[in-house]
């Protein structure tokens, strides 16, 4: 019932969702592409700034809340998704957002995001991923690659990178999308992600300039981009790569080793080279494009899996409206509720 | 609440008196024996009866300890009495002993002269040896200073209970409804709402039903027959006189779940309650979660810290926000409390303390968190604190914790602890219409003289307004980093850190002046000496400066409930007297902060032993002070 309570579309335009706010990030930071994308996807799907609360952590990204002008709350450290989660089953009504990044989602806050997602709370969740830690000037994250420099790892991080994808997914996300700051598509999957009902979970590959400046670029470079980015879409074979950039590839599922395979396809025929189409329900491919290594194979980027459940607030609240028929409110009974007795009054004091 | 009682001379051999003004009896046995239980029903047949009573239920921290052991023993005791009772008794007149380890943690305690009830059959070499018993205490003459009635329950239980063909461990647990039975028998109580209970309890299963009312049947035959041969007599004690109305029994667990929905309701709020489990704090979400019809909403989150964000994020929703922990989950929720300072949002953080640091004594008592309520947040975090003085006080508390977190836009710690929580006593229904409404108010247009939103101009508590998500063109931002004060908008200049300071300051400090002034429970306004207590000591206390002022003494209580910010009397009050005691169940933690607030020579006497003070204790402390 409280899945279906429907928002009503509001007419605005990007300047509507700008803040009278000094943005403060560091000149040439990803996140501006990102509040840009929100800013021009907000007035698209007709959201109404009045209904629209958007949560953070600490951090970089965090800040985020200050510069859409929407009602905001900038909380603690790693908990967005906690207070987020209160706010819901307060008013189910309300559009939720949670920006996060890879310090505050998975690592100080990373309990939060597995339970916001097992639970399925309807929020759309942006972890923005820099593979550093921005804010304190930069030490490697929970998804520094090995063997990154950085103030406390100076010979080189030992840690082995967590994959937020993956760590999504395992926890049971029923929507899943990938893209990176400047991409073209960043507004599409956002899109995609405010129309899945439950947590949608979306990793946002994001340049650091001053910490981490081109991480990414071995697939979002100009020049490569073409041949290293795989944008799954449901019920499209897929393809990547062109025949500028050195032929057309597709992924096909090897029968005998059970895993992914790159090939290639020749005169444009992706049926015979045994390219599969992505089926956005199919949980199994899901786990295998966020579990793809990149370098043999293209970085997989866009809706990789939404399938609904029903929210948790919406099950959790039926319940208690449920258990609510036919009960009475009434205080007074409820405090002279069990087994009591009464002390007779008297002609002075009577009851 | 009028007579003075002293210890009872039950069964103290010489003169015998049937009819005594209160009795202590102690309940003890193995964890799996079901003591709790049977306290729980002797307690409800007492109160039934009419006499004023408390309890103390004394568990250890395992599910179930190994069968035998010493550590295993579950002790449930119960002070009641035909005048005024405040603490759960001294020193037991009759011990209930269902196994060697039972008797042996316990005896110790029993006064001397008082009866022992063992159940001989369970006194065999196996149980001998896991007590650590050599010789069997009930045959050495070791007793001796005490009567002793042993005879094999076990054995009887099995007997009555035989038609029914249950098996020997379900025959067996049949032991505790034969031993109420006995104690109803001593103490002339109706089994009648109890066989009731049982009834209703086993409903799906009529067999045990029938057994356990067979049990109790027995037990209470057992007494009749025996009265004619051995040292068992029947007392009677009569009803306690109280004010006429409605009563019940409560725990603290209940009265503050139901203080909080009553609360709610004066503030005309929904509430939402984020809880996490931990002892002996969860009763309070069991409770609350069985009352949705009051517009509750509970919220088992995924750790202490998700529990009190959830709650501050339905806050700012417009909820009234309620989180409740003990100790180590308090500490956990530091960092949220200090954010909810700082966004000056409505929140209820409520600590059922026990002993401590860390695990510490999860199911024993203490009131160590005092420090931790009062200070124990990073940066200038000012926030008003609470104590509950009895189980039935937990009601009034959690109402004026309510009250003050919405009329002051603020987190509000209320503290209780395990005694409390867990210990029941009669409680007079309060009629919901007696108390004053205290309405939230929500801004729903902009507030500045230019049209324009401050999320943080002031009204002249010094309050915020409240601002819901959701309402039409009041978008605004709140967040745990500084404020301009008025705008809202991030803001760390120095004016600025300064003034947001001061102004939290203020507003907290504010508080004291919507609080009544400091009464004196007994004595006089001035004099020699001051007994000054805080939370669950307020009955031995209580119990104390009675007896001290019966013998002729100088002596006064205060006991108090806003801890802070205090009563704006406080400090004037205390410095009319010569000399301050504080008893308190730490190392002296309220007593530093009288000394700090009011520069008065406040004493200690402190215990933490995970138990409750005994009266004799703060007697003897007393005696000292004007010696």
């Amino acid at each position: 019932m409280n899945d279906m309570t429907p928002i009503a579309k509001v007419q605005t335009t990007l300047k509507d969702w700008e803040t009278d706010q000094e943005v403060r990030w560091c000149p040439g930071c990803g996140d501006y592409a990102i509040l840009k994308a929100v800013q021009r996807t907000l007035p698209e799907i007709g959201a109404d700034p009045s209904n629209t609360v958007f949560v953070s952590g600490i951090g970089c990204s965090s800040r985020f809340p200050y510069y859409i002008e929407s009602y905001g709350f900038h909380t603690i450290h790693g908990r967005a998704p906690a207070f987020a989660t209160g706010v819901k089953l307060a008013n189910p009504d309300l559009d939720v957002w949670i920006v996060t990044g890879d310090g505050d989602g998975m690592s100080i806050g990373g309990n939060h995001t597995m339970h916001i997602l097992r639970r399925n709370v309807n929020v759309q969740i942006l972890l923005f991923n820099n593979e550093i830690y921005g804010l304190t000037k930069g030490q490697f994250s929970p998804t520094s690659r090995e063997g990154t420099n950085s103030p406390t790892s100076p010979l080189g991080s030992v840690d082995h990178p967590a994959s937020p994808c993956a760590f999504a997914l395992g926890s049971g996300a029923r929507f899943i999308a990938r893209a990176y700051d400047v991409s073209k598509n960043l507004s599409s999957v956002l899109k995609a992600s405010h129309a899945h009902k439950g947590a949608a979970f979306v990793e946002i590959f994001q340049n650091c300039i001053v910490y981490n400046k081109d991480r990414f670029d071995d697939f979002v470079a100009k020049g490569v981009a073409d041949q290293n980015q795989l944008w799954v879409e449901d019920g499209q074979p897929m393809l990547f790569g062109s025949e500028k950039s050195g032929g057309i590839k597709g992924i096909t599922l090897d029968m005998e080793s059970l895993s992914l395979k790159v090939v290639d396809v020749v005169d444009g025929d992706w049926q015979a080279a045994g390219v599969i189409v992505h089926n956005a329900k199919n949980r199994a491919i899901a786990h295998m494009l966020v579990e793809m290594p990149f370098g043999p194979f293209p970085m997989a980027l866009g809706v990789i899996y939404d399938d609904p459940r029903p929210t948790y607030e919406g099950v959790l609240l039926d319940q208690d409206a449920e258990s609510r028929v036919g009960k009475e409110a009434n205080l007074a009974k409820l405090l002279a509720k069990g087994q009591t007795w009464t002390v007779a009054g008297t002609a002075a004091d009577p009851i | 609440m009028a007579t003075v009682v002293d210890g009872p001379d039950l069964l103290t051999g010489g003169k015998e008196d049937l009819s005594p003004e209160a009795v202590v009896v102690r309940f003890a046995g193995d964890s799996g024996d079901g003591m709790q239980l049977t306290g729980g029903q002797f307690t409800l047949s007492t109160a039934l009866a009419g006499n004023d009573l408390a309890t103390f239920p004394d568990f250890p921290a395992e599910i179930r300890a190994p069968q035998g052991t010493l550590f295993g023993v579950s002790a449930f005791q119960i002070n009641f009495g035909s005048a005024a009772i405040d603490t759960a008794g001294d020193q037991p007149d009759v011990l209930v002993a269902m196994n060697p380890a039972a008797l042996k943690t316990n005896v110790g305690a029993l006064k001397a002269g008082g009866l022992i009830i063992a159940d001989a059959g369970e006194f065999n070499k196996r149980n001998l040896e896991k007590a650590k018993y050599d010789v069997n205490p009930l045959e050495d003459g070791s007793l001796e200073n005490w009567q002793l009635l042993a005879f094999d329950i076990s054995a009887m239980t099995l007997q009555a209970v035989k038609p029914f063909g249950l098996g020997n461990k379900e025959a067996l647990r049949c032991k505790n409804m034969w031993t109420l039975g006995l104690a109803l028998w001593m103490f002339d109580r109706d089994r009648q709402p109890l066989i009731d209970w049982l009834n209703a309890k086993f409903a799906k299963s009529p067999v045990l039903a029938q057994a356990n009312i067979a049990a109790l049947n027995a037990g209470h035959a057992y007494g009749e027959t025996a009265e004619l041969v051995g040292p068992l007599k029947q007392y009677h004690i009569a009803p306690a006189e109280s004010a006429p109305g409605l009563y019940r029994t409560v725990t603290g667990a209940e009265a503050i779940s139901l203080g909080l929905v009553a609360g709610a309701q004066l503030a005309e709020l929904p509430m939402f309650f984020g809880g996490y489990p931990i002892t002996p704090a969860s009763a309070i979400l069991h409770n609350l979660t069985k009352l949705k019809e009051f517009s509750v909403t509970t919220f088992q989150a995924e750790d202490e810290i998700a529990a009190i964000a959830s709650a501050i994020g339905a806050s700012f929703a417009g909820h009234l926000g309620v989180t409740s922990s003990s100790g180590p989950g308090i500490a956990l929720k530091g960092e949220a409390m200090g954010l909810a300072i700082m966004t000056e949002l409505p929140l209820i953080i409520i600590n059922s303390q026990r002993g401590g640091p860390s695990t510490g004594l999860p199911t024993k008592t203490e009131q160590s968190d005092l420090y931790q309520a009062i200070y124990g947040r990073n940066g200038d975090a000012p926030m008003p604190v609470i104590a509950a003085r009895s189980a039935s006080d937990c009601f009034e508390v959690a109402i004026e914790a309510c009250r003050i977190a919405v009329e002051y836009m603020t987190p509000v710690i209320v503290l209780t602890d395990g005694y409390i929580a867990n210990a029941a006593e009669p409680w007079k229904v309060p009629d919901p219409a007696s108390f004053k409404p205290f309405p939230a108010k929500f801004l729903t247009e902009k507030n500045g003289p230019d049209g324009e939103l401050l999320p943080l101009a002031r009204d002249e508590k010094g309050a915020r307004p409240w601002i819901k998500p959701g309402t039409p063109g009041l978008m605004h931002r709140i967040g745990g980093i500084e404020k301009n004060p008025g705008t809202g908008n991030i803001d760390y200049s120095p004016a600025s850190h300064q003034t947001m300071t001061d102004a939290r300051k203020a507003k907290v400090d504010g508080v004291a002046a919507s609080i009544p002034a400091q009464a004196v429970e007994l004595g006089e306004t001035s004099g020699k000496l001051v007994v000054v207590g805080w939370g669950s000591t307020y009955g031995p206390i209580h119990q104390a400066v009675r007896r001290a002022r019966r013998k002729g003494q100088d002596v006064a209580q205060i006991h108090v409930r806003h801890v802070w910010p205090m009563p704006l009397n406080l400090g004037e009050l205390l410095k009319g007297y010569d000399k301050v005691l504080v008893p308190e169940m730490n190392t002296g933690q309220f007593k530093t902060v009288l000394r700090d607030q009011f520069l008065v020579d406040a004493q200690p006497l402190n215990k933490t032993s995970g138990q409750p003070f005994t009266i004799a204790e703060i007697e003897a402390a007393i005696d000292e002070a004007l010696a």
